[in-house]
């Protein structure tokens, strides 16, 4: 029996052995696991809203309990996991986000604490930062004009 | 509330569904994916289109990263108006600074405290 498989061979081979198609099993999961976190996050929204009759602190603890949540789970490598299958639901909730900056803290601390833990947690956050307050200033700054210019 | 949970995981999933279509189809890296995202979500905010979204699905708009867009953008919108130009500086990390000071401080507790899997 010949073992070398021809490219047409190995197409036809891994084509049987990955699913029909990337998105039939990608598309699913981002969506129930994305919807779940922030369906828990609504759940934390819904308890502190009872509780502060502030809607935006409400709203900034919900943040700051699933930035929690999110930096836990990567301590424990239980949201690396999750991720495998969860693709986008894993990383665009802001659980997502502060996983990045946990994930790196842990990776990178064997390259210093300054260096290492302290910068390489901006990795994937730094950018973040950097344009989406970029944008905003950009966006202050018509506002104020057109404040100015109409008012 | 029943109601409320489930238009948070519609709206929430759905934002990842059509983010996850972007991946699969460009392989962008996750740090452009997500800075992608958030100024996305300053522009949307910027126009006014997101907030309704955020009124809507609650949680679903406002967890998914363009919401910290969002919020970046009323955060400068709300400073200007009751404080003036100085808004423009201020609006926006007066805006996130809970989550971003929580991000901050407990990823650097994680990092003391985690063990690296390699």
């Amino acid at each position: 029996m010949r073992l070398s498989l021809s490219k047409e061979q190995y197409a036809a081979f891994s084509g049987r052995m990955s699913p029909a198609s990337p998105l039939a099993r990608d598309l699913p999961l981002a969506f129930l696991i994305g919807g779940s976190i922030t369906a828990v996050g609504q759940c934390f929204l819904e308890l502190y809203s009872s509780l502060i009759s502030d809607e935006k602190t409400a709203a900034a603890l919900t943040s700051v309990t699933l930035i929690f949540l999110g930096i836990l789970f990567s301590a424990l490598n239980l949201y690396p996991r999750l991720a495998k299958y969860g693709g986008a639901g894993t990383l665009v909730p802001i659980t997502g986000f502060s996983n990045s900056m946990a994930s790196a803290a842990i990776e990178f601390k064997s390259e210093g604490l300054v260096t290492g833990l302290g910068a390489k947690m901006f990795v994937i956050a730094g950018p973040v930062i950097v344009y989406g307050v970029s944008a905003s200033v950009l966006y202050g700054v018509i506002y104020y004009l057109i404040g100015r210019i109409g008012g | 509330m029943l109601a409320s949970l489930l238009r948070a995981f519609l709206v929430g999933g759905g934002i990842c569904l059509v983010v996850q279509i972007f991946i699969d189809l460009t392989a962008l890296t996750p740090a452009r994916i997500l800075t992608a995202l958030v100024v996305l979500g300053v522009f949307l905010g910027a126009l006014g289109l997101y907030q309704p979204l955020v009124d809507f699905a609650g949680a679903g708009a406002s967890v998914p990263l363009p919401g910290f867009g969002n919020l970046l953008a009323q955060g400068v919108k709300e400073e200007i108006d009751a404080s003036g130009a100085i808004g423009i500086l201020t609006g926006g990390m007066k805006a996130a600074s809970a989550g971003l000071t929580a991000a901050i401080f407990f990823s650097f507790i994680a990092g003391l405290l985690g063990k690296s899997r390699n």
